[in-house]
């Protein structure tokens, strides 16, 4: 079973490869509070889905694992799993685990 | 070319496909081609990938082989694809299901997993394949032509969200052209085909390349959501 914290150190990589793209106004803190999604983010759309697939590759590429993270589950559910990094890191760890599960 | 251009071309078995994967290996790209079937040829700067176009895991694998094999992807031309002539009432669902699987879902995952690759570089040209047989309302093919009028309006709306990403989406429609494709249809039908073309020929392979080497040219960088049909329709 992958930790969390590696999963985190992951979407941290992404965020920082997706920020060298991004004016400063935009660029994220790596932090597992920053929002990514939702009113109070600093991505625009276009910047949101840059991430996801970056975070999509560097899981695939570090952690060999492969996932789709915007599926209908991902954008279907009450509480957005995109809207920190610690929430996101959490529905990833929960994909995961089902996985190891089947 | 000033920089080898990485190009991927489904379908490149037989047909229109083979005829791309040397008309753009000899101009130097370095091509990937990929078909249900093994490669009956070799080229140089030529490496095929075995797998159905409509298989996710075999195709995010292609696409993660090409990513960290070359680190970009510039062109893709999503030519593979099958047809199914018969009457409506007459089309099994199977066929339906194959036909939509290979030429709808298979253009929609190779453009999604290739555009991943390509948008990392802001950079990126694809070209889809539809058929004059969705102008002609093509009788005898409805399952075909549905699948086929779906390629246009994907390449309409993928223009419009990968435009921000440096990527434009084009589609061709052929004309006839003599291929395996084509040789169960009827003489007749064809000809009766080509007389409703406003330049009476069959198509030949050049007339494709014609047209993608505009649609993947470095300063068609404003040409996108654009369908070309070859023989005078529209």
């Amino acid at each position: 079973m992958i930790e969390k914290e590696r999963i985190m150190q992951v979407i941290f990589g992404a965020m920082e490869d997706v920020n060298s793209q991004l004016p400063p106004e935009q660029q994220l803190e790596t932090s597992k509070e920053t929002v990514l999604f939702g009113r109070s983010g600093k991505l625009d759309s276009l910047a949101l889905v840059t991430l996801i697939v970056a975070i999509e590759e560097k899981l695939e590429e570090e952690l060999e694992v492969k996932v789709t993270l915007a599926d209908e589950r991902a954008v279907s559910q009450r509480k957005s799993p995109f809207k920190t990094v610690e929430t996101l890191t959490d529905y990833i760890t929960s994909l995961l685990k089902e996985e190891s599960n089947v | 070319m000033s920089k080898q251009h990485v190009m991927l071309i489904t379908g490149t078995g037989k047909g229109i496909g083979k005829y791309l994967a040397e008309h753009y290996a000899g101009k130097g790209f370095k091509v990937i081609g990929c078909d249900i079937k093994p490669a009956d040829y070799t080229l140089e700067s030529y490496l095929h990938f075995c797998l159905d176009v409509s298989d996710e895991t075999k195709v995010r694998e292609m696409l993660g082989v090409i990513r960290k094999t070359y680190g970009q992807l510039d062109i893709l031309i999503n030519n593979a694809g099958i047809a199914s002539m018969n009457h409506f009432l007459l089309t099994p669902l199977r066929t339906v299901k194959n036909v939509l699987n290979t030429n709808v879902a298979g253009t929609f995952l190779v453009c999604r997993e290739a555009s991943k690759v390509m948008q990392k570089n802001h950079y990126g040209r694809i070209v889809n394949f539809s058929t004059i047989a969705v102008p002609l309302k093509l009788e005898g093919e409805a399952i075909y032509v549905a699948s086929k009028a779906a390629i246009v309006y994907l390449t309409q709306v993928l223009a419009k969200e990968l435009g921000e990403f440096g990527i434009t989406v084009n589609t061709i429609g052929p004309a006839p052209v003599k291929t395996d494709l084509i040789r169960s249809v009827p003489q007749e039908k064809i000809d009766n085909l080509i007389r409703r073309q406003a330049i009476h020929r069959f198509g030949e392979f050049r007339d494709i390349s014609n047209v993608i080497d505009f649609f993947i040219r470095p300063e068609s960088d404003f040409v996108t959501g654009q369908v070309i049909y070859l023989g005078g329709l529209s």
